[in-house]
């Protein structure tokens, strides 16, 4: 039964439709804690869908998502905020919990923005703003993270240092970690589940070690290579334009 | 001292300017005055229902707003017309509807100047009950539900998310603000209510740069506004509504100074 009690959330057999279109569906997934499950797959997959229902967002859904947990931090792939509002780096960390001062230095100091701290959120770029959004969701210390493409507009070497964070705060907070990565094959090597998603599940598997592999080495540099890897894979079916799955 | 008419007056003011400081920032920051207009408009209804029924006016005033909110989101759930489309439709429909009832009963008069514009100089102490305790209790319940109203007007999703449960703080802000409508009928009008929820609101966006301070800023304009608006109404004899609104303005035009030197120092 322990492994039981580490289930922070699973979804059984779940879907979700806008009226008659399916976004995605017939998707069986769970994260436990001290686990890094990795979504992947083309634009338009359901990958950003199935995060949202697992986080109980969309609430109208087909088959059934079980939570665990309600301590959850969440960086979403695309933040709209209102730039009319005054918001401070330093009143957007605590836009859902008070933290203490120190938590939010802390925090901050991780992914690299305090000096950004009293900086108004309009005024900050992309690979800023991410960085922030990063801080604020694990500044909370959840049990279950939830990182929608949490390195979009990050340049490469802050991306590798930004996985490195990502996978000493899963071993840190023995959190577990739901990664939609924005990449089709390239994925964390601390991944421990990776879910290929194009409207349902096309294939789940863990990721090859490329640390030990001298191709991938020459491919990402020596100390990208540790933390990051190839998802290897072929599908038996295709999509076609018209949705339909074939069978090759 | 509560007999003299313009200290009745300014306490009145004094008291809705102290509420529709923090919920006219949520008005901006979530872009509703056009729906806090529609919820004034609808008012007027509710008057004539307290008139006909002999009702407590800013009690079916908050009646009638607040079926007025619930319409307008069934509205917006089960057809396809835009917000500000179905807004218009509501605000129009119930000052006309209201405006039809006032003339079916002639035997009572109505001062509807006074409805349209205010008459906060005709503030009884019953009134001032009504705000001295209608007021805070908003206050309260705006703290109670700051955290994820505040949250949700920032992200939605990141507030659902999280655990926080935005749309039962949107359903209680839509009962303030049929509260503060309610409450401050009489004072600047329904036709003036937005201004008063906006006018100070905006001034402050001005000039502050975290939420809290916005919110600070947003009263102390109120009040002033209240303040330099009663006392010029006594001295031009003008209309208390208006003249509170028109200092509000005053204020606001001051307070893009602010936005002029913080451009320069930018450059």
């Amino acid at each position: 039964m322990s492994s039981n009690q580490n289930i922070l959330v699973k979804l059984k057999q779940a879907g979700f439709r806008i009226n008659d279109k399916w976004l995605v569906k017939g998707v069986t997934l769970q994260i436990e804690k001290g686990k890094i499950v990795t979504l992947i797959g083309p634009n338009g997959s359901g990958k950003s869908t199935t995060a949202k229902i697992a986080l109980g967002i969309y609430k109208k859904i087909d088959g059934e998502v079980e939570k665990y947990t309600n301590k959850i931090g969440y960086v979403p792939q695309k933040i709209s905020i209102d730039w009319t509002l005054p918001l401070r780096v330093n009143d957007f960390m605590t836009l859902t919990e008070n933290l203490k001062a120190e938590t939010i230095n802390e925090a901050l100091s991780l992914t690299g923005v305090i000096h950004l701290k009293d900086k108004n959120l309009g005024d900050l770029s992309g690979g800023e703003f991410q960085r922030v959004l990063l801080a604020r969701a694990i500044s909370k210390k959840p049990e279950l993270l939830v990182l929608d493409e949490p390195v979009q507009g990050v340049d490469f070497t802050g991306e590798i240092a930004l996985y490195e964070l990502i996978k000493k705060i899963s071993d840190e907070l023995n959190c577990g970690i739901l990664l939609i990565s924005h990449d089709l094959h390239t994925v964390m090597s601390a991944t421990d589940h990776v879910v290929c998603l194009n409207g349902h599940v096309c294939c789940s598997g863990t990721p090859i070690d490329v640390a030990k592999n001298n191709e991938y080495k020459a491919l990402f540099g020596e100390q990208a290579s540790q933390i990051l890897t190839r998802y290897e894979h072929r599908h038996d079916h295709i999509h076609t334009s018209e949705g339909e799955i074939k069978k090759n | 001292m509560l007999d003299d008419f313009f200290i009745r007056a300014l306490l009145a003011g004094l008291g809705v300017a102290i509420v529709t400081g923090p919920l006219g920032c949520f008005v901006i920051w979530r872009r509703l005055s056009y729906f806090g207009d529609t919820l004034a408009h609808s008012a007027l209804l509710g008057v004539t229902l307290a008139y006909t029924m002999e009702f407590n006016i800013a009690f079916s005033v908050f009646i009638i707003s607040s079926l007025i909110a619930l319409i307008l989101i069934q509205l917006q759930k089960r057809t396809n017309l835009p917000g500000d489309a179905l807004l218009g439709l509501l605000a129009h429909s119930s000052l006309a509807v209201g405006l039809v009832v006032i003339g079916f009963l002639t035997f009572i008069r109505f001062d509807i100047m006074g409805l349209l514009f205010g008459d906060i100089l005709a503030v009884t102490v019953d009134d001032l009950l009504i705000i001295w305790i209608g007021g805070p209790l908003i206050i309260l319940v705006l703290k109670l539900i700051w955290k994820p109203l505040f949250a949700s007007t920032v992200n939605y999703e990141l507030a659902e998310a999280e655990g926080l449960n935005p749309d039962r703080a949107k359903a209680i802000f839509t009962i303030l603000m049929a509260g503060i409508i309610a409450i401050s009928i009489k004072m600047v009008g329904l036709l003036l209510i937005t201004g008063m929820l906006i006018i100070p609101a905006a001034m402050a966006r001005n000039i502050s740069d975290s939420p809290q301070k916005m919110v600070v800023y947003s009263i102390i304009g109120g009040v002033l506004s209240v303040i330099l608006g009663l006392f010029s109404s006594l001295e031009f004899n003008t209309s208390s509504g208006p003249s509170i609104i028109a200092a509000a303005l005053f204020l606001f035009i001051l307070s893009l100074l602010n936005i002029k030197q913080s451009i320069k120092l930018k450059n």
